[in-house]
């Protein structure tokens, strides 16, 4: 239950980085520690009153970092360019946000 | 069809793109035609043999792997994945030559990552169409959105690569509220398969979190009215076949989803309160869009307003769902305009692209007269337009027709109020480009370059789009078919 509960904070946590943060590494870090509450919530509802945990959230869970460490991937490569693209100056087409 | 089963289509449709994706991504962009020819020709075939399955012989299940439930996964097939899978196929078809067409055989950045990218959505929609498990449906809800923003960031220019950034990470954000929703619905009930989930769930306060986690992520990647600011300029930059998908298809996905789950998961749990503020934000979804829509100074970005727009009648009849009556009408009504927008939008889009190519941009100004170079374009923008705005026969029309008896036979005035003043906003905006368009003594670009094939595709589409109004009646019924064959099916469990 306790871990539930962290879960449920790091999700808050990581919602507000996401609505509250300008930077883009700071949302991609908020978006992954959103993800790691969700993934502390499955894991806690894998326990049992009595006998093993269930291991069908662990599947889930594995599956779901898996898919997480791709999509940072493709966040951190998309915010790289971006990088690079502000250092070039103002490249052609580029409207105020 | 004859000696191969609807399996056998079911597992084609999903394997097909898949493998082709990567087979494009090895040998590359040598092979670009041939892969688009082959796409372009397998990946339709099997889905309509999946759909012709489905309509003639009712819902299939597939366990994968042969595992059986409540452990195995199943792909899952009935009338709304199976017409799902078809839009998707013929919207493909096209886009995979007016593709091949728009980024031209040659060997550069673009056109060597949109091939294996385009086929990996292209798959991961289907798998999401057909999936049965809800933790399959956030793998595919996630595949979908990296290949879309691959997508949009393919060209590398500054706006469509910060337009993707800010997409993926919205996205992610509604996957993970998802992905909330499932955890709270699998620590409470113990299964992931969808119809098992829908026998269990009730009236008490977990099973209403879930669905309200789920339905808010969905919405989120949806782009339902104050979570749509990421739309426009992500299916505004992107190259215009990439747009056409986008919006015809992705924004699709999440919303066959919410209605996935509101008819098959949640009918127990879903709230007056909550189905009414999902209308709600989905009347102002109609007015907003269409009012940027009649503002903005960018032909794509007019498009990508109008599907703002367009989506929001989508969640405006949810509130239809909960009257028993009413339910098959508003099935059927909601599918159709969700495939008479698919095929209209993408049409819309590649019309624009068209015109695009020619004009040089896609400024209001620059494409004054546009109508002079490419006539073919502008008169597939206005059939396009005829199915948004609901006129008859386009099948916009049909589905607002049934809609519309729906809403007013279950005492919803102001529901059907608000369908009809966004057709009249909806004409404003068509018609705003198309006056446009017939300036013509003031047109400054070059009238001898002519894109017949990227023209003709964008007219396929709109014709499309504008007969769909006749598959209105077909799909009413299958939709009511199917409907009786679920609740004998349920009858023959609850003895």
């Amino acid at each position: 239950m306790l871990y539930a509960f962290g879960g449920v904070a790091l999700v808050c946590l990581g919602l507000y980085g996401l609505v509250a943060l300008e930077h883009m590494l700071r949302r991609i870090l908020a978006v992954n520690v959103m993800g790691t509450g969700v993934f502390l919530i499955l894991i806690a509802s894998a326990a049992r009153a009595e006998g093993a945990p269930d291991p069908v959230p662990h599947a889930m869970v594995l599956t779901g970092i898996v898919v997480a460490v791709s999509a940072t991937a493709l966040a951190v490569a998309l915010a790289c360019r971006v990088a690079e693209q502000e250092q070039e100056g103002r490249p052609e087409g580029e409207v105020k946000p | 069809m004859i000696g191969v089963g609807a399996e056998t289509w079911l597992i084609l449709c999903i394997a097909l793109p898949f493998t082709l994706a990567v087979a494009a991504y090895v040998v590359g962009p040598r092979a670009n035609l041939y892969v688009a020819w082959l796409a372009g020709l397998a990946i339709p075939l099997a889905s309509a043999g999946l759909c012709y399955g489905v309509v003639t012989e009712g819902a299939i299940r597939y366990a994968v792997g042969g595992w059986d439930q409540p452990l195995g996964i199943a792909l899952h097939a009935d009338v709304l994945s199976g017409l799902m899978v078809l839009l998707s196929a013929v919207v493909g078809l096209v886009t995979c030559l007016y593709g091949h067409r728009y980024l031209g055989g040659a060997d550069d950045a673009s056109s060597r990552s949109y091939w294996p990218l385009w086929l990996m959505l292209w798959g991961a929609l289907n798998a999401l169409f057909l999936a049965g498990d809800a933790f399959n449906v956030y793998v595919t809800l996630e595949l979908v959105t990296l290949a879309s923003v691959g997508l949009v960031a393919m060209t590398g220019k500054a706006v469509s690569v910060r337009a993707s950034f800010r997409y993926l990470i919205l996205a992610l954000a509604g996957s993970l509220a998802y992905l909330l929703g499932v955890a709270l619905l699998y620590a409470q009930h113990g299964v992931l398969d969808l119809v098992m989930l829908g026998e269990q769930l009730g009236t008490d306060w977990a099973s209403v979190a879930a669905c309200a986690a789920v339905t808010v992520g969905l919405i989120l990647k949806a782009a339902l009215f104050p979570m749509h600011f990421w739309l426009p300029a992500a299916h505004g930059s992107a190259p215009a076949p990439v747009s056409a998908v986008l919006s015809a298809l992705v924004v699709k996905a999440s919303f066959y989803l919410v209605l996935r789950y509101w008819l098959d998961v949640f009918p127990a749990s879903v709230t007056d309160v909550g189905s009414f503020v999902l209308s709600g934000l989905g009347a102002a979804a109609i007015i907003w869009g269409s009012v940027q829509a009649l503002r903005t100074p960018r032909l794509k970005l007019l498009v990508a307003y109008s599907t703002v727009a367009q989506l929001g009648y989508l969640f405006l009849v949810l509130p239809l769902l909960r009257d028993a009556a009413q339910r098959d009408a508003v099935v059927t009504g909601l599918i159709c305009l969700a495939l008479a927008h698919g095929l209209a939008k993408a049409g819309a889009f590649m019309a624009a692209g068209a015109m695009q190519r020619v004009a040089g941009d896609d400024g209001m100004h620059g494409l004054r007269g546009v109508s002079v170079s490419t006539p073919v374009a502008v008169f597939a923008f206005a059939l396009a337009g005829i199915s948004l705005m609901g006129l008859p026969p386009a099948g916009g029309f049909g589905a607002k027709w049934v809609l519309l008896d729906a809403s007013i036979a279950s005492d919803n005035w102001l529901i059907a109020a608000i369908m009809l003043a966004g057709g009249l906003l909806a004409a404003g905006y068509i018609f705003r480009f198309i006056r446009v368009a017939f300036h013509t003594e003031e047109f400054a670009g070059s009238v001898v370059t002519r894109h017949r094939t990227l023209e003709w595709s964008a007219m396929a589409l709109a014709l499309a789009a504008l007969l769909m109004g006749f598959l209105v009646e077909p799909i009413s019924i299958w939709v009511a078919n199917a409907g009786a064959a679920g609740t004998t099916q349920l009858a023959e469990v609850v003895p």
